[in-house]
């Protein structure tokens, strides 16, 4: 099956980041649309709904519900934020969009602001992203200036302001509730939930936190009807997605696929296979934080949220790492644990501790000084932060070692000396042998 | 809160219980006596949420909740110490200790330490740590005038920090850098020293922040502890006595070792200020007066009590009857049980003397909305009602008393528990030549001062921590003082020096202890109407005055 260009299209149009190309490729039809016909916040969210849209950041969960949870009726402000710090490692889909068709984000921004009674937008981008803040803020500029944001936009009689806020390079404030904490201000620390962000969020107020992507499509499916969207995707998961490919492929890049798509057709059809014909050893499905996947599961398994969960693993952001037979999982391990290490926030005890624990535990095994207790310990250390954390970050540590030790335990046995015999008394694969 | 507050249904660990709807599972768990351990938590102070050593299973909950933040529902069914928690609440522990230093032989907090005490109750497995500890910068950083940080043994609770952010709102602690490199830290420039700092060193768990007078000086299981209340003003905070009478060798045989907030809700909640919290240095000073003086015709020498009390009941007797012009400058720093005796012994013994009354002292009138009052003293509101203060028409202030003695119409003073030629210039001004022309004077206290050397008959007063008996605070509390050790050498409680000096003058006072005096006092003075000394509880009551 070809590409689907729902994103893509505006992305590779020549210019696409400029307002002009945007409109003449049919950019701000949408909104123009729904503000010019009159429409209502529930028709638009009864269209989501219908589509089967999912978060596209991770989650997946459904966009259309998730925009019904703010308060109606109630005193004081609302906002939309625009979740556009992608972090995550192998995944680089919302750079694409943010630089190559900005005005969509913004359409769709606008959109979902006018749903939710929002008069302010954050976009909350990544701090590492300049190039893109650049276009970001040109297409901002060029939005305002012809009326499709701002005060009476579009002669709707409603208000909508875009702001633009650089993150300062943590990890962890792409953790909705964290990217709200450093939106007010305060250090990047995740908050307790309930209540949540619908509830109360940024400033204490009713808040929809949403990905790049999810937004990206909302214009496309509000063009092209929720029908048309649903049965590109399969039950419950609508739509295309774009898939990150990065790893031991021919070809990496990006691919808008409709969810649902095999894996195999993915990397072997789109990618164009391993490099060097190589045989697959195992995928990393959606970020690094996603349980890795043998090559026999991604030779079987469809992409899509479901699914994967399935096997209890996760279509996360979209962003695949692909890995080839010749590569050492426990070097990748081993950089996975320093990365999430490197990015706790420090707030809870197991995640805070319990990264840095596992990160020098790999490094001991990496070093080749490790023993198949470590192994053990590695792993336990893991399941004691699973589940255990204020935020998903404890788990985004945590799946990765589990996975890895539990699919692919015989390359990291390879890797160390015997179980200790004595405490104190670490006995070594030669002299094992020589015994 | 509304009057009746709706209560709810739950069940922990098997057995059913109606709690308010609307607490948490940690507050809910501790008021029917099963306590849930923690770090983070602490009831004065907002939910961090961070530690997750309270993680606790509700069923129909697939993840393990924090009973610190997750509130009761109705039919709630709670495991608190089944197989799932114990495990996570081991690891939570383990992860703690993965980066902590084990210096517990030379730190402070050692066996009082929050560490130690759940490694023993929820701990017990062997390490498996093999890898070295994160090093971090500050050991044993003086961050303040009382604190001192170490941030190797920092758990992270941030409980110091939400502490300045929350009650003294002055925000100079903050957490640094993120993941296990993460520290506790003062902000540049800044130095821990609101006046409520050194509650910091109570809510740490750990030996990361100890005080900088009582480290290293009594190992903390040396220490015997009595529940009292601070006498440094008119708050009457709430405190627990740690005393060491045991090792005098430590500590330069000082016996009181330091004190701690104690909870009141009516009160003080569970903090208390720098200033009440190190201001009792007097107690254990080399300048306490240890036994009566008296000077016949010279310099102040050693005397028996018996001696003394005969000069001072015969000189003021005399002075009394024959000259007239007797006065007594009364503290409000003594207890009730002292103001009482002192007002029944003036009035039998003593009549028409002249009462003055002064709640001037030492210290500067510091206060704010939280818990100082400018007060500093611990039973004005005590004397006032036992009609001692300048309140009544007949007792004379500060100022006036200082006149008629400058004007040589004093025949005999009593100065208790007063320093009124060391007080500040601008009240002491004239005292000491005032006191020159006052024929006989007596003082009664518990340090050596100006004023007690100008005295001809110095009688010594147990201080704080030395004696049983009751102040009332300025919202009209009656609170329980407790003794913690005997007085110092000779010298004795007010109400027991009181009495004996009523005998001398002829009387006839027969009280075995304060609460028989206490007792008396309400019965006899209206204020205090109804109250009896063995109902006044740890926590005080308040008088229907």
């Amino acid at each position: 099956m070809p590409e689907v260009k729902l994103i893509k299209r505006f992305i590779e149009t020549e210019n696409g980041h400029r307002l002009r190309e945007f409109e003449s490729a049919g950019g701000y039809g949408s909104l123009r649309k729904i503000i010019g016909e009159g429409w209502d916040a529930q028709q638009v969210i009864d269209i989501l709904k219908a589509s089967n849209l999912r978060g596209l950041g991770g989650a997946g969960f459904p966009t259309g519900l998730k925009w019904s949870f703010v308060p109606k009726d109630i005193e004081g402000p609302k906002y939309l934020v625009v979740n556009a710090d992608e972090s995550e490692p192998g995944t680089f889909k919302d750079r694409h969009i943010i630089s190559g068709a900005p005005h969509l984000l913004i359409e769709g921004a606008v959109i979902a602001a006018f749903c939710i009674e929002a008069e302010d937008i954050y976009i909350y981008i990544r701090g590492e992203y300049y190039e893109p803040a650049r276009i970001m803020e040109q297409a901002i500029e060029e939005a305002a200036e012809a009326g499709y944001i701002g005060e009476d936009f579009l002669g709707s009689g409603h208000t909508v302001r875009v702001h633009l806020h650089r993150g300062a390079g943590a990890y962890i404030c792409g953790e909705e509730t964290a990217l709200l904490s450093s939106l007010e201000g305060g250090k990047g620390w995740p908050k307790l939930k309930p209540p949540f962000p619908a509830i109360k969020g940024l400033f204490g107020k009713p808040t929809i936190v949403n990905n790049v992507e999810t937004l990206s499509q909302v214009p496309i499916i509000l063009d092209k009807g929720a029908e048309y969207f649903a049965s590109l995707g399969i039950e419950r998961n609508g739509g295309t997605r774009l898939f990150g490919v990065s790893g031991h492929v021919k070809r990496t890049g990006i691919y808008e696929l409709p969810l649902g798509t095999p894996m195999k057709e993915l990397i072997y059809e789109h990618c164009g296979g391993i490099r060097n014909d190589r045989k697959l050893k195992a995928v990393i499905p959606g970020g690094s934080s996603c349980p890795v996947l043998t090559a026999e599961q991604a030779a079987s398994i469809n992409m899509d949220f479901d699914s994967l969960a399935g096997i209890g693993s996760m279509l996360g952001s979209g962003g695949l790492i692909v890995m080839d037979e010749t590569t050492d999982l426990v070097q990748i391990l081993w950089r996975i644990c320093r990365f999430y290490a490197f990015e706790s926030c420090g707030q809870c005890t197991p995640c805070r501790e319990g990264t840095g624990w596992m990160t020098r535990i790999m490094e001991r095994i990496a070093k080749g000084e490790g023993t198949v207790q470590d192994i053990d310990d590695l792993k336990e250390v893991a399941e004691q932060i699973m589940g255990n954390t204020v935020c998903p970050l404890g788990d985004a540590a945590a799946l990765p070692v589990v996975s890895f030790l539990s699919k692919f335990r015989a390359d990291f046995e390879a890797q160390v000396g015997p179980r200790r015999v004595h405490a104190g008394a670490v006995v070594t694969q030669a002299e094992a042998e020589e015994n | 809160m509304s009057e009746e507050r709706k209560m709810v249904k739950v069940t922990i660990d098997g057995n059913q219980y109606e709690v308010p709807a609307g607490t948490t599972i940690l507050e809910a768990a501790k008021s029917v006596g099963i306590e849930i351990p923690h770090y983070c938590y602490h009831p004065g102070l907002s939910i961090a949420g961070a530690c997750r050593m309270c993680l606790i299973e509700v069923e129909k909950v697939p993840k393990l909740q924090i009973a610190c933040y997750m509130t009761v529902g109705d039919e709630m069914v709670i495991y608190t110490t089944n197989e799932r928690v114990k495990r996570a609440r081991k690891a939570m522990l383990e992860f703690h200790l993965v980066n902590h230093p084990l210096d517990c032989p030379v730190c402070d907090q050692a066996g009082e330490c929050g560490l130690q005490n759940y490694y023993m109750l929820h701990g017990l497995y062997i390490s498996r740590v093999r890898e070295n500890k994160v090093k971090k910068g500050k050991k044993a950083t003086q961050i303040g005038p009382h604190v001192m940080l170490d941030q190797e043994r920092c758990i992270l609770c941030s409980r110091c920090v939400r502490f300045c952010n929350e009650i003294p709102k002055t925000s100079e602690l903050g957490m640094f850098n993120r993941g296990d490199r993460e520290v506790v830290d003062i902000f540049p420039g800044r130095e821990l020293n609101n006046p409520y700092s050194a509650n910091v060193i109570n809510l740490c768990p750990v030996g990361a922040l100890l005080s900088k007078e009582f480290r290293f000086k009594t190992r903390v299981w040396y220490l015997e502890t009595v529940k009292s209340v601070c006498m440094r003003c008119s708050r009457a905070c709430n405190i627990l006595i740690d005393y060491n009478i045991r090792r005098p060798w430590k500590n330069d045989g000082r016996r009181l070792s330091r004190l701690r907030p104690r909870y009141n809700a009516q009160v003080n909640d569970w903090w208390i200020c720098d200033e009440g919290r190190f201001g009792f240095d007097f107690v254990d000073a080399a300048d306490r007066l240890t036994v009566p003086l008296s000077a016949a015709g010279g310099a102040q020498a050693h005397s028996g009590w018996e001696a003394a009390l005969e000069t001072a009941a015969a000189r003021l007797r005399q002075a009394a009857s024959e000259i007239g012009d007797v006065a007594v400058l009364v503290s409000p720093r003594l207890a009730n049980e002292a103001l009482y005796l002192l007002k029944r012994v003036l009035a039998e013994q003593l009549p028409g003397t002249s009462v003055a009354f002064s709640s001037l002292n030492e210290h500067e009138p510091t206060q704010d909305d939280i818990l100082r009052k400018a007060d500093k003293n611990p039973n004005t509101t005590g004397a006032e009602f036992l009609s001692l203060t300048t309140a009544n028409a007949e007792v004379k202030d500060h100022a006036y008393l200082l006149q008629t003695a400058k004007k040589g119409n004093l025949s005999a003073l009593i100065v208790i528990a007063h320093n009124p030629v060391g007080l500040p210039e601008l009240y002491g001004r004239g005292w000491s030549e005032a006191l020159d022309k006052v024929p006989f004077k007596v003082f009664i206290g518990t340090n050596e001062n100006e004023t007690s050397r100008k005295a001809d008959v110095v009688l010594p007063l147990a201080a704080f921590a030395e004696y049983d008996g009751t102040v009332t605070n300025f919202a009209g509390r009656v609170q329980l003082l407790r003794r913690a050790f005997d007085p110092l050498g000779e010298a004795l409680a007010g109400w027991e020096l009181l009495r004996r000096l009523g005998n001398a003058l002829g009387g006839e006072y027969d009280f075995g202890s304060a609460g028989e005096v206490f007792d008396e006092l309400a019965q006899k003075e209206d204020k205090f109407a109804g109250l009896s000394y063995g109902d006044i509880g740890e926590l005080g009551v308040k008088v229907n005055g």
